[in-house]
């Protein structure tokens, strides 16, 4: 259920290890949220900082905010949201991913075990 | 947390669960757009088992609710219902309520999960010098919403393979409905799967639909049944949505003990001559004065919706001058809709104004209530 392949952020951010991050939100996150209605996100070239707020996720039911998962410049974000940003709910891993980031520095990140500890129903 | 009788049959159909007033409740079950497209065109099933229920029973029964409540309750015929509200002395809503009367002297108050204790309290104090027993009453809820909701119920009836059989599907929703005998607000003892029950017809989503009051031991079966039948399971999550489009208000949002019905636009529910009835006076003036603000509907072209405490602003001055109670992306109409108290004055349908949504200023439109409301049928 949760890729291997991946490192996540204690806010629930997923991100690919390379130079050039692909971030999105985990299928937890997502199924919490319910059917996603909009998404705003970051413009390109924008800086995020790690654990700030970089954009939102509205759903039916409320409104979240998206939490950087490291620093570094925005260098390209998910056009297909505008249109489907379901996609967030149907594909989070992939077609549902936010954006891509030039990765200048990555605070305390977790690995798939981690991340599965940290969202079991014991922890 | 409390749990309702179809705990289980909720985790079996992989439920999403949340608190909510004390209940672990069913919030979706896999899509909530889904599920409120299918109450909007087919049915979708509910367990309400959180909802309050109090009898009040005795040869006073009548004119004790018509003391404690805004409404009229001494009218209400036998299996009929009235929407009601419990008011503070200073005319601040309490509690919305549907009130059921059962027989001459019995009646039956359906309040919110979350008031239900406070509710059943006050009418205790109420109670004094009158000849009524107040008693919680158990067992479960369980709704049927949406315009399949009728078929949906038929098909329990004992007769409803012999009406499939003559009349052919088309027609064995009429028939049922009518052997039924139950109108709109109207409450009757039916059996439902096999089950003895109080099927009622109110509901809560603009749509026709009923609500089954049965025991917890038949819960699962009535349940399971209605499934069987094309009913589809729904959560919380798309009942607020459903109930935003509909325009019905939602106690803790529009009705608080800071407004009175009359801000809520429910004015015509206070029966202000009847004698005497908690609040009475504080009602009489605000219907008098007319209310400082109202309850008034909002749309926006947007797609980030006006949520709850938004402020509303004045677009001319720039002046905060209401509040956003709710608000959500509209799965029927397709744009964000909600609900916020304004002062009369910018309450006409067609006035300009903004919302403040997190800090970006989306334009709305007043328009009148509900957003949304379901073709006659």
């Amino acid at each position: 259920m949760i890729p291997l392949n991946l490192r996540y952020s204690r806010d629930h951010e997923w991100l690919t290890d390379d130079e050039i991050a692909t971030v999105g939100i985990t299928a937890f996150a997502a199924d919490a949220l319910g059917d996603v209605v909009f998404v705003d996100l970051p413009e390109v070239g924008a800086v995020t900082t790690a654990g700030e707020t970089c954009g939102e996720i509205e759903s039916t039911k409320s409104v979240s905010e998206v939490y950087a998962p490291a620093d570094g410049e925005i260098v390209e974000v998910n056009k297909a949201l505008a249109d489907d940003p379901g996609l967030i709910n149907s594909d989070p891993y992939g077609a549902g991913w936010l954006y891509r980031v030039r990765v200048t520095r990555t605070p305390e990140v977790l690995d798939a075990a981690a991340y599965a500890a940290l969202i079991s129903p014991e922890s | 947390m409390r749990r309702t009788a179809l705990f289980d049959v909720h985790t079996r159909l992989g439920a999403h669960l949340t608190t909510f007033a004390g209940w672990t409740m069913p919030l979706r079950y896999g899509s909530d757009i889904a599920e409120h497209h299918t109450v909007r065109t087919a049915a979708g099933l509910f367990d309400l088992s959180h909802m309050g229920r109090i009898e009040v029973t005795g040869r006073n029964a009548a004119e004790f609710l018509d003391y404690a409540l805004a409404g009229r309750l001494s009218t209400v015929k036998v299996g009929r219902a009235k929407y009601t509200m419990l008011c503070h002395t200073t005319g601040g809503v309490l509690d919305d309520l549907v009130v059921y009367r059962l027989a001459a002297d019995r009646f039956l108050v359906v309040a919110n999960a979350a008031n239900a204790p406070m509710v059943r309290a006050m009418l205790g104090e109420h109670a004094n010098g009158f000849a009524v027993r107040i008693t919680d009453a158990g067992g479960s809820l369980i709704a049927v919403q949406g315009p399949a909701s009728a078929e949906v119920i038929a098909t329990q009836g004992p007769a409803s393979a012999e009406v499939i059989a003559t009349q052919g599907p088309a027609s064995a929703k009429a028939m049922a409905i009518e052997s039924l005998d139950l109108p709109y607000y109207g409450i009757t003892e039916a059996r439902v799967a096999g089950c003895d029950v109080l099927l009622a017809r109110t509901g809560y989503t603009g749509e026709d639909g009923f609500e089954i009051y049965c025991s917890d031991a038949d819960a699962a079966t009535i349940w399971e049944s209605l499934r069987e039948s094309g009913a589809t399971p729904a959560g919380l999550a798309c009942r607020d949505t459903l109930r935003l489009e509909a325009g019905m208000p939602l106690y803790g949002h529009e009705l608080t003990v800071r407004t009175t019905p009359f801000h809520a636009g429910l004015g015509r529910i206070v029966a202000l001559d009847k004698a005497d009835f908690v609040g009475a006076e504080s009602l009489r003036r605000v219907a008098a004065q007319g209310p400082s603000t109202v309850l008034t509907g909002l749309v926006t072209a947007g797609r980030r919706a006006p949520r709850s405490g938004h402020a509303v602003l004045d677009p001319v001055s720039g002046e905060r001058i209401g509040e956003v109670t709710s608000g959500a992306p509209s799965p029927t109409l397709g744009h964000p809709i909600a609900m916020a108290y304004v002062p009369p004055v910018f309450a006409a349908p067609g006035t300009r104004l903004v919302v403040d949504v997190r800090g970006t200023r989306e334009d709305a439109e007043v328009v009148a209530l509900p957003f949304y409301r379901r073709s006659p049928q």
